[in-house]
């Protein structure tokens, strides 16, 4: 099985809300002396290609976009199991949406070739769309199940688990095929000595725009379909009625009273 | 200027009814609408469901137009991209209304690439731009830390809506439009997956999504055990139990009962948290709920930014103690 996985450098999303930010010039968003991470959706897909990997062998190839991708970030998925990384870092690619992010990682996988199955999470922690991996699926014309929470392989096809708010559903689906993974998967492993030793020989391989053969006319900010208009952070009043009492038990009976009184029970 | 115009409102149903989300997009798709001084079309997709019709001229749209084949009984990706593909192209509507739901989070991007135009997912508001006539197009990013105002530069302009974020019309009746038929013109090969098995996971009592109630517990109650006594304050409240997502993950509850961006979106009349932080990633689950009250030993816990009323103090001491009082009170 050749996988290929594509997780996205972001700021921490576990980071604590009051050090989150906005640069309202810029609409851009950060997270004040946290380093950004793998994105946590991202993570999932990468221990899903491990679990397949381990009960069938092959070769995980991991691919990313950016720009200022840290080398110590983007090679977690190297230090958890995965062979090799693919990074496309450029300026040309930066500034861009869904559509052109989702064009360029079609055409790098379409040039990398020799794949069998193709992976991202179900969202990333930033934009929270989960639009890339039916993206990716459309532009390569590859059948694509997402919120995927189990994967089997047996000849040459997949029997998957898609997670719904009811339960699952239990689907079959042909190779080559794209998947996007939820976390219902299992929690992703954490890198071994031996893995962060392993992934530090590891050289990842840097693809610029004319290595994967991408029109000018579908690349980053030229690529885009949509424009960010805005980005704020929305206020909460804050106005919290704490009830009073000199004990828990006080304190809880106050609370009952009270949304006795204010009729909302 | 393209040729498109018009919005139109993907519906889903569940049996005979209309699920509240495609009312819900009805009612804004309606207002949008009618900024514009044009039409609003419903799209009907999958088998047997010529009767749905006319709830969908009752929730507000002028036309409805409908696919039925015994192809699309159950929603797979090949062949409602293909059938939505083909309606788009026929109707051509400016903007393309769906539900953030199962199928909807699947649909529409997937419609969206194979028609070159872009999709927002999860909005949470949608109005006209003035100026320009685009849409613009609210929706939470960065779990619910932060909010994107977005536009789509080309048509249609597709997005999906955040449940009960949106306001459905009151139904009428009297309300006339037109039915018009679209064959799928589907062929069974070019369905790639094949569903197996649906496998219902049963939870006991209410579903969170329809509840009034909501009690949710975090991390901090600690066990399947703990839960037992969320379940007896619920129990008093006529209410559900939810969670966030570390019970779900430890396995302490199912995870169809977990709140927040990567679980269930619900707006209950009221909401409890229970040792639940209020990380954003939780908060977009349940953001919508008219009263928010929390229990939490953490005074700085986020949670308090949110709730109405609460109090600061270990759940195992409050819990029992406010139960027994609600109990009392309700029976008075």
């Amino acid at each position: 099985m050749n996988i290929v996985v594509c997780v996205k450098q972001v700021i921490d999303p576990e980071a604590p809300p009051a050090s989150f930010k906005i640069d309202a010039a810029a609409n851009k968003a950060e997270m004040h002396g946290a380093p950004p991470v793998i994105d946590p959706y991202g993570e999932y897909a990468v221990e899903a290609s491990l679990k397949i990997k381990e009960a069938k062998g092959g070769k995980i190839t991991v691919m990313s976009l950016g720009v200022n991708l840290l080398r110590e970030v983007v090679k977690k998925p190297l230090a958890m199991g995965a062979d090799e990384l693919i990074l496309l870092e450029d300026e040309a690619y930066n500034g861009g949406d869904g559509w052109s992010t989702a064009s360029a990682l079609a055409m790098a996988i379409k040039k990398k070739g020799n794949y069998d199955l193709i992976l991202c999470g179900r969202e990333a922690s930033d934009t929270n769309a989960g639009q890339t991996g039916a993206a990716i699926a459309e532009v390569l014309g590859l059948p694509c199940v997402t919120l995927v929470r189990k994967i089997d392989v047996s000849d040459g096809k997949l029997r998957v688990e898609r997670v719904n708010s009811a339960g699952y559903d239990v689907i079959e689906v042909p190779l080559p095929a794209v998947l996007t993974v939820s976390n219902e998967i299992g929690q992703p492993r954490y890198p071994t000595i031996k893995g962060i030793m392993a992934a530090k020989k590891i050289e990842p391989i840097v693809w610029k725009p004319a290595d994967i053969g991408i029109e000018a006319s579908r690349l980053g900010a030229a690529g885009r379909r949509t424009r960010m208009r805005r980005l704020f952070q929305p206020v909460h009043e804050g106005k919290c009625e704490l009830a009073a009492g000199d004990s828990p038990e006080e304190m809880a009976v106050n609370l009952a009273k009270k949304l006795r009184e204010a009729r909302i029970l | 200027m393209s040729d498109y115009k018009g919005i139109a409102v993907y519906c889903e149903a569940k049996g005979d009814k209309l699920l509240p989300i495609a009312a819900e997009g009805l009612g804004i798709g309606r207002k949008l609408a009618d900024n514009l001084g044009q039409e609003l079309a419903a799209v009907l997709v999958g088998s047997n469901i010529g009767g749905l019709a006319q709830q969908a001229i009752a929730g507000g749209a002028n036309k409805v137009y409908v696919v039925d084949d015994p192809l699309l009984k159950d929603y797979q990706t090949d062949a409602y991209v293909s059938v939505m593909e083909k309606v788009v192209k026929q109707v051509k509507p400016q903007v393309i209304i769906m539900g953030q739901t199962d199928a909807g989070r699947d649909l529409a991007p997937r419609l969206a690439f194979r028609l070159g135009t872009a999709v927002t997912m999860d909005c949470v508001d949608l109005a006209i731009d003035p100026d320009s006539k685009r849409l613009l197009q609210t929706k939470p990013v960065y779990g619910g830390n932060a909010q994107a105002v977005i536009t789509t530069e080309t048509d249609p302009q597709i997005v999906t809506i955040r449940t009960k974020a949106m306001a459905a019309l009151e139904p009428d009746a009297s309300r006339k439009g037109e039915i018009i038929n679209i064959a799928a013109g589907l062929e069974a090969s070019s369905i790639r997956t094949k569903i197996l098995d649906r496998v219902i996971e049963e939870v006991a009592g209410m579903k969170i999504e329809d509840a009034q109630v909501v009690v949710a517990g975090g991390r901090g109650i600690g066990s399947a055990e703990g839960f037992k006594q969320l379940e007896e304050l619920a129990k008093v409240l006529k209410g559900a139990v939810g969670a966030s997502r570390p019970p779900c993950d430890n396995g302490w509850v199912p995870d169809t009962v977990q709140i927040g961006l990567t679980g269930k979106i619900i707006a209950p009349e009221l909401y409890i948290a229970v040792a639940v932080s209020g990380s954003s990633q939780h908060m977009s689950g349940c953001s919508g709920s008219k009263t928010i009250i929390a229990i939490n030993k953490d005074r700085e816990a986020n949670i308090f930014r949110q709730a109405r009323f609460g109090v600061v103090g270990d759940w195992k001491k409050v819990l029992p103690a406010f139960t027994a009082k609600l109990r009392e009170l309700l029976a008075s």
